[in-house]
């Protein structure tokens, strides 16, 4: 009996020392359930693999108390995951991970939602685009093909992954810029679409360099150009001969685009700046690690990396001029 | 015999410890995911890929990760012939050409029959997958490249067509039910012009409907329906229990060797290409009961009938892997999965591969021999096992099925309102049978309509809308000739029967 009383004191005490702790430590918000991590696209894609690396990285390290489990809500173009998040207004223990359907998919299928429904929490890289073709193929330059495009009349064709999504806006802002007409023929992942150009079924792609590079390696394939206003920063071989920092921009290749797809992370809206110092802080924790650097040297990603303020500004400039390229090329639904 | 050595060395790399009992494990889980519906092996492996992302940094990790993970893969192929069988619930689309003969044999309570019959076949599949993989892959690896999208669309005709000039079923009534899973499969994003399509502005069918609920509900809840109309009884409750069922249908199997090597056949190809394991089982159904001579006995309850699509599945479930590891391109969702973990593992699959990553891609083909073997002995010395489940009175069983159905369905979109789709494709179902329309046709389209109409438009936008594309080389032209040859077999054989009758 006294022992009982005794072990509830003990507790009392210990509930009493934890109340009594210092603000500042209580101020600290961590998630206190299993966190949701959402991805608006299949599995085996891009954003993908880069969130399912993140958790596996944050699992391996020990990164946070609580686990992770990752979602895959890829119906309507990523509709699905982003109405998701929209809905789950306040909650603190679901994230997702972004491509530029964020922006691509409430324009081309008029779904309502818009990333200000959605609190950004940081950016973790930018993914690149390349202009391939076949290695048989006699184009030296961006600047060639644009030429022998431009000849064949309209006959070119450019094999990309999805409809009105990343691969099909490049292809416009070439057509809009150049005046070049492409025959765009949408396909279901990066993969197929490489593999069809090494079929010669199609003659061109900007497959991102993850998707392409093992047939470049292979040397079925040939990069023209990168659409990234700076040259990659890779500089060890991948071929024997060339590097990703061999590629010129397509600025140099006489090719005026560029392009950069968002691998950000954003949280529903109405979430506290507590909470978002929360997942800042946690992926700066998983930009640290080698592994993370592995998969940004493999991918060949840009890794501009940018928080708060200035993260909601590039998204905001990305926004306006989707809705430009997407409003030359008549792709808004209902246009 | 360049491969044999590496093979061999392959086998050196797998038969250790550590990797022996992740095989296991992996067949275990695998076999478990398979049965539960709605879980599937894509999404099996997609949740244990972040276990083995600190398993693949070890020195020849890699090759334990893979095993682990093809293992689970074998597992639900494996797995997803048990409840096609034993509840006319597929697990897995690939599963659901077993469900034709697979569920009458079990209710003539001739379950242990059947399942020994699947498993059984499925391995030979496989085993043959894998030795064209050992010895042909530098040979096949390319054949890929020649599909473009006319050529992809006229092996999803032939799927179609194979389907429908062998069915016994009114024409009309086939037509029908296959059109009605076209427009159910192209309810969500036109995969051309981006845009929603028959959404009726609701989110829920943003996704479309996920073949897995229609499945579910058609088949599972429809057949519970069924049954409760029938009289609250399993039929085939006196199934027998004891090994020697194995040993006994071991002795038939030989007999269908015919319908084994065509199915493996059609298995490898639809792997290679890759055109993926449920069109490659559902094919190799239609075939086999056009060329077998008990034809007009399928769906009655005949072991050809399990035999046919269990190997076709197999064989292009293994061989799917192929144009994964040699050119990138998932041949199958799960593929699909095993693609993004390589890449995870800092693996660059393509044709380097098998020359910078001899150790792995040798670990993995000699892991596909044993992780078969393996598998095959766990699942058969399960069989009496499994076949004990249908002595479960009807009225403990059903309420379980149900529940199992339902999580099923929840858990493909975690959405609740795909519980109440399998719901009203169950009352579907029902009805459907009791008006004697067939469902399979339904199935079929749901499965590949998508697929197919991708197909066509990419080749239609290639062509500028000219349809001789689909005979623009002797390749597209040999499928698409050989599918309307098939589609018409019927109408055929009847001007020669009449013909020789006059004459």
């Amino acid at each position: 009996m006294r022992s009982q009383f005794v072990r509830i004191a003990g507790s009392v005490a210990v509930i009493a020392g934890v109340a009594a702790l210092p603000p500042a430590a209580l101020a600290q918000w961590e998630p206190t359930k299993t966190v949701e991590f959402i991805i608006p696209a299949g599995t085996g894609g891009g954003a993908d693999q880069m969130a399912r690396t993140a958790q596996a990285i944050i699992a391996k390290h020990g990164l946070m108390k609580q686990s992770m489990v990752v979602v895959n809500k890829a119906g309507g173009a990523g509709a699905e995951g982003f109405l998701d998040v929209k809905g789950a207004q306040g909650d603190p223990h679901k994230i997702i991970i972004t491509l530029s359907n964020l922006f691509t998919t409430p324009l081309a299928t008029g779904v309502p939602f818009n990333w200000r429904d959605l609190t950004p929490v940081k950016m973790l890289a930018l993914d690149q685009f390349v202009l391939w073709t076949n290695a048989s193929k006699p184009y030296k330059s961006a600047k060639e093909y644009i030429a022998a495009a431009k000849a064949a009349g309209g006959k070119f064709k450019m094999a990309g992954t999805g409809a009105k999504q990343e691969d099909q806006i490049i292809t416009a802002a070439i057509e809009q810029l150049t005046g070049a007409k492409f025959i765009y023929i949408p396909f279901r992942g990066g993969g197929d679409v490489a593999v069809q150009l090494v079929g010669n079924h199609a003659d061109s792609t900007v497959n991102n360099p993850i998707e392409a590079v093992a047939h470049w390696r292979g040397g079925k394939l040939k990069p023209l150009c990168v659409f990234d206003p700076k040259r990659m920063p890779y500089k060890a071989k991948v071929t024997d001969t060339m590097s990703w920092a061999d590629i010129p921009t397509c600025k140099e290749g006489g090719l005026d685009v560029d392009y950069l797809m968002l691998r950000g992370i954003f949280m529903p809206g109405g979430v506290t700046p507590d909470q978002v110092k929360y997942y800042v802080e946690l992926f700066r924790k998983v930009q640290a690690t080698p592994e993370w650097k592995d998969l940004m040297e493999r991918g060949a990603f840009n890794q501009t990396s940018l928080e708060g303020k200035e993260y909601a500004d590039w998204v905001a400039r990305e926004e306006a001029r989707h809705v430009q390229l997407m409003k030359a090329a008549k792709f808004i639904a209902g246009q | 015999m360049d491969e044999i050595q590496s093979l061999l060395q392959g086998f050196a790399i797998v038969l250790t410890l550590k990797n022996v009992a992740l095989m296991f494990t992996g067949i275990v889980l695998g076999v478990i995911i398979g049965v539960l519906p709605g879980l599937g092996g894509a999404n099996g492996v997609a949740i244990l890929l972040p276990l083995t992302f600190s398993m693949a940094q070890a020195p020849g990790g890699t090759t334990s990760a893979i095993i682990l993970l093809s293992c689970i893969y074998w597992g639900a192929l494996f797995g997803g012939a048990i409840t096609s069988i034993l509840f006319n619930i597929p697990g897995e689309p690939w599963s659901v050409a077993t469900t034709f003969d697979g569920y009458p044999l079990a209710q003539k309570g001739r379950a242990g029959e059947a399942l020994t019959a699947a498993f059984t076949s499925s391995f030979v599949g496989a085993l043959v997958a894998v030795i064209v993989i050992t010895f042909l892959s530098p040979i096949v690896a390319g054949f890929a490249l020649e599909f473009g999208p006319p050529e992809f669309f006229s092996v999803y005709l032939l799927t179609f067509c194979a389907f429908i000039g062998m069915s016994k079923e009114p024409p009309f009534k086939t037509l029908a039910t296959m059109m009605l899973g076209f427009a159910l499969a192209a309810v969500g994003t036109d995969p051309v012009t981006g845009t929603l399509r028959l959404t009726f502005g609701s989110t829920h069918l943003l996704t479309g409907f996920d073949f897995l609920i229609a499945v579910i509900g058609l088949f599972g809840i429809g057949e519970i329906l069924l049954t409760l109309e029938e009289g609250l009884a399993f039929k085939g409750a006196q199934a027998k229990m004891n090994m020697k069922v194995v040993i006994e249908t071991w002795k038939e199997l030989p007999k269908y060797w015919l319908t084994s090597i065509r199915s493996s056949v059609v298995g490898c190809f639809m792997g290679i290409v890759p055109g993926g394991a449920t069109p490659a089982s559902f094919m190799s159904y239609g075939v086999a009961r056009r060329f077998s001579k008990d034809g007009d006995k399928f769906g009655t309850g005949m072991v050809e009938g399990v035999v046919a699509p269990e190997t076709a599945a197999h064989a292009a479930g293994t061989a799917a892997l192929l144009p994964m590891l040699t050119l990138g391109v998932p041949g199958s969702p799960t593929a699909a999965v095993l693609l993004g973990g390589l890449l995870i593992w800092g693996l660059q699959p393509g044709p380097l591969l098998f020359v910078e990553q001899k150790d792995f891609v040798w670990g993995l083909i000699a892991s596909m021999y044993l992780g078969n073997i393996v598998g095959l002995i766990v699942v058969l010395t399960c069989v009496p096992l499994f076949a004990a489940i249908l002595r479960v009175p009807f009225s403990v069983i059903a309420p379980i099925i149900i529940v199992i159905c339902a999580i099923g369905a929840y858990t493909v979109h975690n959405s609740i309102f795909d519980v109440w789709m399998m719901l009203v494709f169950g009352v579907a179902g029902y009805v459907f049978k009791k008006l004697q329309y067939p469902l399979a046709p339904l199935v079929l389209a749901i499965v590949l309509g998508d697929r197919a109409e991708s197909s066509f438009r990419q080749a239609m936008l290639i062509s500028q809308g000219d349809m001789t594309v689909f005979f623009s080389n002797s390749l597209v032209g040999s499928l698409t000739g050989l599918a309307l040859f098939l589609l018409f077999w019927p109408l055929l054989s009847l001007l020669l029967a009449r013909l020789r009758a006059r004459y």
